[in-house]
């Protein structure tokens, strides 16, 4: 098909199609030498010693002579090595001849099936092993792997380790390779290969640890706690061999809380554990509103009140709800809408 | 540079293939046993020898011939540097033949084909990709038994083609075919150990040449 007549249309370059820019080893170079020369020239310009310019120094130089005032620190003039701005791309896989480097090339996905290719070659290596000890009839080796503590890399951690995209089947197919691997009894041979594709999990559980009871000097055991409840924040210290009198930022509960429900919400964790009568408390409370201070105090108060109180007792107030903050804070109003809900009248017409 | 080339091929064997196997050996590693009756592909029929007890049997004598022509050929394009792709889909002999591509310096592909490998080559690996010059296929059936597309790809690119056809396999499109067995482990090991033989003794012989030519 020869073309006789061309249109404008089909002659001019499709940028689209040729994908992102692609830069040569060459141009990258080339680059290189420019940063150093002008990192030299820069030195020179602010009156410092070229030899030890480092790059801190670059960007204070480039901030003084072209100030600028855009938000967006990636918008503002900057002198960074081309490493750094260049995107890093695979190189040519091919020789000056035209023959490719790694001899899995043609296949299209090369690490992936490299890996498994090695992978399978350590799961023979360990049958083979396998078959030697069996024939004298000697026994096998058991295994000691920490089961629970370890997780297999995830697809993306994959990724990152071979710079190729893959696809869930082939990931799957991967760690079915490597448990086939790891269940072989004489798996030991091969356990630092099985370490690179295999990462600790560290423990979910983490116990709270509650205060020891401290004694002041007169003898009298007490403990601190602290709560917070929307923006009110709140200390309390727990005394023990009380009358049951609480103390707010020095004036006493029925002055400051005059309202009933913030005195039971107050009294509620001695109430819940049946220590009324027994325990003094002083507390600082600071910002929000009544109900809120209210609040706060008390889960400061049941926060101190579990180093008196058996672990049975604190789990008991644990699922009571005394032990847990409250995550409700004032939602943000939206733009359209009157409040964060309320939305504006609704007229017909 | 020229006579580097052109003396190779004033010799029927220059690379003396004929001496790296015997009809024996290939009785030994079980090449002449084929598929059952009923499998039989009908542009066999010339290779198959007889049929005993329902199972196909490959005719040697042939097979002898064409293997030491395809050995022949592989080994020409060894000598002038040429990219060998060793192409199969069974998945009991993958890693036997990666490690022989490996061992030889070619190239192998016993994996998922990927549809415009060959045909849209420039697209999927980028402009400016060499493509195989000789393609050695150890099975010609993919996993769901119909012909590899890269037979198709191969012609359509004029590749030319070594192949081990079996009994059900179509040896139409595939230059050089060796009709034989592509099942048994014997056999693979076979093929995989004659072809190795045959491309390292070619690129011995290449840097051989090119020394004598630097002394001179």
């Amino acid at each position: 098909l020869r073309l006789i007549c061309t249109t404008t249309a089909v002659e001019r370059k499709n940028v689209g199609a040729s994908g992102p820019e692609k830069y040569t080893e060459a141009f990258i170079k080339k680059q290189i030498e420019e940063f150093n020369l002008g990192k030299r020239h820069l030195a020179n310009m602010m009156g410092e010693d070229p030899e030890t310019f480092t790059q801190e120094d670059v960007d204070r130089a480039i901030a003084y002579l072209f100030p600028s005032g855009l938000f967006d620190k990636q918008a503002r003039p900057m002198m960074k090595h081309p490493t750094e701005i260049f995107p890093e791309q695979r190189k040519i896989q091919w020789g000056e001849d035209g023959r490719p480097f790694h001899f899995l090339f043609y296949t299209g996905k090369q690490s992936y099936y490299s890996l498994m290719h090695e992978t399978y070659e350590k799961l023979l290596n360990v049958q083979k092993h396998q078959d030697q000890l069996i024939a004298p009839d000697l026994p096998l080796q058991k295994e000691k792997r920490n089961l629970a503590g370890s997780r297999w890399l995830t697809k993306i951690e994959l990724e990152e380790m071979l710079l190729e995209k893959l696809s869930d089947d082939d990931y799957s197919r991967f760690i079915q390779l490597l448990q086939k691997l790891v269940a072989l009894p004489c798996a030991d041979i091969e356990e630092e290969y099985i370490r690179k594709f295999s990462k600790e999990v560290p423990v979910q559980l983490q116990k709270v640890a509650i205060d020891p009871l401290q004694y002041d000097e007169r003898g009298v055991a007490f403990s601190t706690g602290e709560g917070k409840r929307k923006t009110a924040k709140a200390t309390a210290v727990v005394y023990d061999n009380g009358s049951g009198k609480i103390t707010v930022n020095g004036i006493d509960i029925l002055h400051y809380f005059p309202v009933l429900q913030d005195r039971e919400q107050l009294l509620f964790p001695f109430q819940f554990l049946g220590r009324i009568g027994k325990h003094d408390m002083v507390c600082t409370v600071s910002g929000g509103g009544r109900s809120v201070q209210a609040g706060a105090i008390r889960l400061a108060s049941a926060k101190a009140l579990r180093s008196f109180v058996t672990e049975k007792e604190v789990e008991f107030m644990r699922q009571a709800g005394l032990l847990t903050v409250d995550p409700r804070v004032k939602e943000r109003k939206k733009p359209g809408q009157e409040g964060p809900r309320r939305k504006f009248t609704w007229k017909k017409r | 540079d020229d006579k580097l080339l052109t003396e190779p091929l004033n010799h029927p064997d220059f690379f003396s293939v004929k001496e790296l196997f015997t009809l024996k050996d290939l009785f030994d590693a079980r090449v002449h046993l084929g598929h059952k009756k009923g499998c039989r592909h009908r542009f066999m029929e010339p290779y198959i020898f007889g049929c005993r007890l329902d199972q196909d049997i490959i005719d040697l004598d042939q097979t002898v011939q064409h293997l030491q022509l395809a050995l022949n050929f592989t080994a020409h394009v060894a000598y002038r540097g040429g990219i060998i792709l060793f192409v199969s889909r069974k998945r009991q002999f993958c890693h036997l033949i990666e490690s022989t591509a490996r061992a030889c310096g070619e190239y192998a592909h016993t994996r998922y084909w990927q549809g415009g490998l060959l045909t849209n080559a420039n697209v999927l690996f980028g402009p400016g990709v060499r493509l195989p010059d000789l393609l050695i296929f150890l099975s010609t059936l993919n996993n769901v038994f119909e012909p590899h597309v890269a037979i198709r790809d191969a012609a359509k690119m004029s590749i030319p083609t070594v192949g081990v056809v079996d009994t059900n396999c179509n040896p139409c499109l595939i230059t050089y075919p060796i009709p034989g067995n592509d099942d048994s482990p014997a056999a693979m090991e076979l093929y995989c150990k004659l072809f190795r033989m045959t491309i390292i003794r070619a690129k011995d012989k290449r840097r051989q040449s090119e020394a004598i030519e630097e002394l001179q």
